[in-house]
């Protein structure tokens, strides 16, 4: 136990720094996130949100808190991993007594903490040029919505872990991960809130892991009604189902690995 | 002059030749398209849902606007994205000397050594959504498109927003000469595009001042859409032109200026 904190501070404390080193980057990519702002700019400018039964002050809270769970739920594993199996880096991190995928989680939560600042800065830009915008969710909410927020960065992350092993066989499988970009993007709610999908849309989208990753935390974060319980099951049960996947695929994975460079 | 045809035929023909070794690409993209495409047109119809137009826009002229938005998406992951991201590591590693080194303009080999077939499905269905949305308009949504010089104006407006897109990108990426390390800034400026799926008119009145004089969103979708829709108006038409001859002739000075600063790497 006490080994596992050790590494666990070691891996969080070096990636941090890491990540403080490159933060002007990072601020870039906290920038390009800028999508659900965009779209509660033309949501807000249509009547479409009013037609579904949403208030003006409900779409802005959605989109608000779509944002900040899509700042803190990206995934970014397979561009790396694709580039350290690509040049061989990944060949000492297998030499190692801890499995490589710790690392880059590790690095994932380190990149995370470093975004802080940066959204914040948004915000306060965003509440500044829409005074009244802003809102302070109930200790409830936040507790709950951090803790969604987190629960849905883990599924993302084992989903993409999933299409990450077929670098093992392929040299461009982050072409793939473009693939399962589209039905993230517009099943999840990020683009428009679930509310407004037609009756049969809705419930095509909630069969899929897609609307836990975005809708759910947005929701409860925004304050709307939520059934907490049913949120974080269906996202515990979509980890319980793509974990066993993923390991399976990458044992068969790592027996093909040929360590190029090495 | 004809050294520069026959180098990008050079070019062209070798990086062509380069990516279809891929062929998985091939199908990967076109599927790519094609989900873009019916997840764009379906949160198009969610926005129609509160009434019959969105910022003034009826629907086959927010489709217009959306197929030119798709075509020139096609144009970046097709000329844009390929070359001038590569301008940071050429940066980064050094090898900007040897580019600098060659006899041929420097700016012209940065922004014309690759092509990449992979955006011609996009452009291809961007030119489709356009005909397919002006046909579904009736003769009045066509209307722009009657005479040589109604149909001349879309054209040169195309091609200006094509122009103003080309000098964003050079710009963000000839940054890195001061800057070594943005090689995401251009990201930045592929996810804030976005906003030029919907036609202008539908954000509220401070991202519409934003998308026309900051970042001149406008001018790629929006504008020549009018054009095409037979509702250009000289002011603008001026305007897109303009903004395109300054923005070209600023991608220009800024190269001339970064190769001044330029101490190349490890020096």
């Amino acid at each position: 136990m006490s080994w596992a904190w050790r590494v666990a501070r070691a891996l969080l404390g070096s990636q941090y720094a890491l990540m403080l080193e490159y933060r002007a980057e990072i601020a870039l990519w906290a920038l390009s996130g800028v999508l659900p702002l965009i779209m509660l700019g033309v949501w807000s400018g249509s009547g479409a949100g009013v037609a579904a039964g949403l208030t003006p002050q409900q779409i802005s809270h959605y989109f608000l808190a779509a944002f900040v769970v899509r700042q803190f739920t990206v995934v970014w594993l397979i561009h790396v991993f694709e580039e350290d199996a690509l040049q061989g880096r990944l060949s000492p991190l297998l030499l190692q007594p801890l499995a490589p995928l710790w690392r880059y989680l590790a690095a994932h939560f380190s990149e995370q903490a470093t975004r802080v600042p940066f959204v914040l800065l948004m915000l306060v830009v965003v509440g500044l040029a829409a005074p009244g915008v802003l809102w302070w969710p109930s200790p409830a909410e936040l507790l709950l919505g951090l803790l969604a927020i987190q629960a849905a960065f883990l599924l993302r992350f084992v989903l993409q872990v999933i299409v990450t092993t077929l670098c093992f066989w392929s040299e461009r499988a982050a072409a793939l991960d473009r693939l399962l970009l589209i039905p993230y993007l517009f099943l999840s709610g990020l683009v428009a809130p679930l509310d407004t999908f037609p009756p049969a849309v809705r419930r095509l989208a909630l069969a899929t892991p897609f609307p836990w990753m975005v809708d759910f935390p947005a929701r409860l974060l925004a304050g709307e009604p939520v059934n907490v319980a049913l949120g974080f099951g269906a996202i515990a049960a979509w980890c319980l189902l793509l974990w066993p996947i993923s390991r399976v695929l990458w044992r068969a994975g790592l027996r093909r690995y040929s360590a190029m460079g090495a | 002059m004809k050294r520069y045809w026959r180098s990008l035929r050079c070019f062209w023909g070798t990086s062509l030749a380069a990516e279809l070794e891929y062929p998985l690409n091939a199908a990967i993209e076109f599927v790519s398209v094609l989900g873009n495409l019916a997840g764009s047109l379906f949160v198009l119809q969610l926005l129609f849902a509160g009434g019959p137009s969105l910022g003034g826009w009826s629907w086959s002229g927010a489709l217009v606007v959306l197929g030119l938005y798709t075509l020139l998406d096609g144009f970046t992951t097709c000329v844009l994205q390929p070359n001038l991201s590569r301008i940071v590591s050429h940066v980064q590693t050094g090898t900007l000397d040897y580019v600098l080194l060659k006899p041929i303009d420097s700016q012209f080999w940065l922004s014309a050594r690759t092509v990449s077939p992979w955006g011609l499905p996009a452009v291809a269905a961007g030119l489709g959504l356009i005909g397919w949305a002006l046909a579904q308009g009736g003769p009045e949504a066509a209307a722009g498109l009657r005479s040589l010089g109604a149909v001349l104006l879309p054209l040169a407006l195309l091609l200006a927003a094509l122009a103003i897109l080309y000098s964003l990108w050079f710009v963000l990426a000839a940054l890195s000469i001061w800057f070594v390390k943005v090689w995401n800034a251009t990201e930045v400026l592929r996810y804030t595009l976005v906003a030029g799926r919907y036609p202008v008119s539908a954000y509220p009145p401070a991202l519409r001042l934003l998308f026309t004089f900051v970042l001149p969103v406008a001018f790629l979708t929006t504008v020549p859409a009018e054009a095409l829709l037979g509702r250009g108006s000289a002011l603008w038409a001026i305007g897109s032109l303009l903004v395109a001859a300054l923005c070209l002739a600023g991608s220009r000075l800024l190269w001339r200026f970064a190769q001044r600063s330029y101490t190349s790497a490890s020096s």
